[in-house]
């Protein structure tokens, strides 16, 4: 990935601090993710990857740091601006985040009511989405009854129905069987291998990591503590970063 | 001394409340004028609000007539004034005990449900990945709800102010023998304007501080699953003490506009 360093990236962290009373979460992360890069960003439980995301995204407002998605400054745009934004991205939830009261296809539907265009293809678009990820016999089908592995392509169905430039992937393996997680972790291959997307995954998961990441950043004490391959941090003589692959 | 302390802390604690539910408030106000308008939703929720309740509604109006021309028969009939029980139990339904009985009704079935459901969204980051796919949850979620108990609880009071009405005939149809055209030819003889007008009028307001305090525990609904019981449960008890506090107001300005 070191010669993509001459290209714009599609996403940009600098400085990032955010803290909850005294409890410093993030003390001036840095990032930049490259076009159709996958970037894994490993951390310990607490050590701020979430709240990193929800930042990004502008769920959560940071105490201070600039963030720029596609060229754009999030903390400078307008509601509708950072909403016509959002659409680029795709996110996928640790819990998956499905709409309880909705069918899987009205799941799908939602995040196109906003383009006029692609809602009047919903029916097509719900089902290359859904056989993306294998689903297609669940449309009609209650986020109740759905498995957890099950629950899981189908958020991720959703993430991609905009056909977005960055998907974030927030723990994508959590709480799944270790057969469900290869899965999904394959799954992820295969949809940014098919649409080209730059991958930003948060995970604990060392599996995860391996086999997704083209690159990796460790995030410890709430800075970027360090970079590189997964080769190259798994054979790093560090303490702190031996420790995120004993 | 502990416990001296505590007071003003838990006093503030309440002002700050009051100070995030009017700025809430205000977000309503500034929301619902602007589009998009989610009119989809909002036929849901007026459904959902509406057809789910009218069992409860109509079996608590209904018993409420029957209890209430009950109890207050010996009464009358020791001061033989029996053939004044039409005008006094709808005087007393119409203005003041239907309408709070059947919003306090609607605040335990409605609020509470509307903080749960809200507040197990916010918990399981429903509405986060609502407001990251472009969509605005605020005006999904909540305008259209409390839109919907806005138009929705004067319709569901105004129904069981019938239906008690209609138990309280029934209780005089078999221990008075009077005969239910006479019964409504009474009632509607002893109705006035300053009676319907302003009981009305407030039932409007019962319905948008029943949508309000649900919308509002919910949507901030913090501390994981506990924080969803906490929500539905404070919501009741904030909207009962909202609507007393709305019926006292409702009553002092109806009094001086129609001297009731």
């Amino acid at each position: 990935m070191k010669n993509k360093k001459n290209i714009a990236p599609v996403l940009k962290i600098k400085d990032l601090k955010k803290s909850f009373g005294d409890n410093h979460v993030l003390n001036g992360f840095t990032m930049e993710l490259y076009k159709g890069e996958n970037l894994v960003i490993m951390g310990k439980s607490g050590s701020g990857k979430s709240v990193m995301i929800k930042c990004l995204v502008g769920l959560m407002e940071p105490d201070s740091g600039d963030i720029e998605i596609m060229s754009k400054a999030i903390h400078q745009l307008g509601r509708n601006e950072l909403d016509n934004l959002r659409t680029k991205i795709g996110f996928l939830f640790q819990g998956s985040a499905l709409y309880d009261s909705m069918t899987v296809r009205e799941n799908l539907e939602f995040p196109l009511r906003k383009n006029k265009e692609k809602f009047k293809q919903k029916e097509t678009l719900v089902l290359e989405a859904l056989e993306n990820v294998g689903l297609t016999h669940a449309i009609d089908l209650m986020p109740v009854e759905l498995s957890g592995g099950m629950k899981r392509r189908v958020a991720l169905a959703r993430a991609i129905i905009l056909k977005p430039k960055i998907i974030i992937y927030d723990e994508p393996t959590t709480g799944l069987d270790p057969i469900t997680a290869k899965e999904i972790i394959e799954l992820m291959r295969e949809i940014q291998q098919k649409h080209g997307t730059s991958s930003l995954i948060i995970t604990h998961d060392v599996d995860c990591a391996r086999v997704t990441a083209n690159r990796m950043i460790l995030l410890i004490d709430g800075i970027n503590y360090a970079e590189g391959t997964f080769q190259e941090l798994a054979t790093s003589t560090d303490k702190k970063i031996q420790a995120f692959f004993k | 001394m502990i416990k001296l302390l505590q007071i003003p802390i838990n006093f503030k604690a309440f002002l700050i409340e009051i100070g995030d539910l009017a700025y809430f408030a205000s977000r309503f106000f500034k929301e619902v004028f602007s589009s998009p308008f989610e009119f989809k939703e909002l036929v849901r929720q007026c459904y959902i609000i509406g057809n789910r309740s009218l069992l409860l509604v109509g079996v608590t109006g209904f018993i409420l007539g029957l209890v209430f021309t009950l109890q207050s028969r010996p009464t009358l009939m020791e001061f033989g004034a029996e053939s004044w029980m039409p005008s006094m139990v709808s005087i007393s339904i119409v203005r003041e005990i239907g309408p709070m009985m059947i919003a306090l009704i609607c605040a335990g079935r409605i609020s509470s449900g509307i903080g749960a459901e809200l507040g197990s969204m916010r918990v399981t980051e429903q509405i986060d990945a609502m407001e990251v796919s472009g969509t605005n949850p605020f005006k999904y979620l909540v305008v259209t709800r409390i839109m919907a108990t806005t138009l929705m609880v004067p319709l569901l009071i105004i129904f069981g102010d019938a239906i008690a009405l209609y138990g309280s005939a029934i209780v005089e149809n078999l221990k008075g023998d009077v005969s239910y055209q006479l019964y409504f030819n009474k009632v509607f003889n002893a109705l006035k304007f300053a009676d319907l007008i302003p009981a009305i009028i407030k039932t409007v307001f019962f319905g948008f501080a029943i949508g309000l305090v649900g919308t509002y525990k919910g949507y901030n609904c913090k501390k994981g699953t506990a924080g969803v019981g906490e929500a539905s449960n404070s919501a009741v008890v904030y909207t009962s003490m909202l609507l007393f506090i709305i019926d006292f107001i409702a009553v002092f300005i109806a009094d001086i506009f129609f001297e009731i």
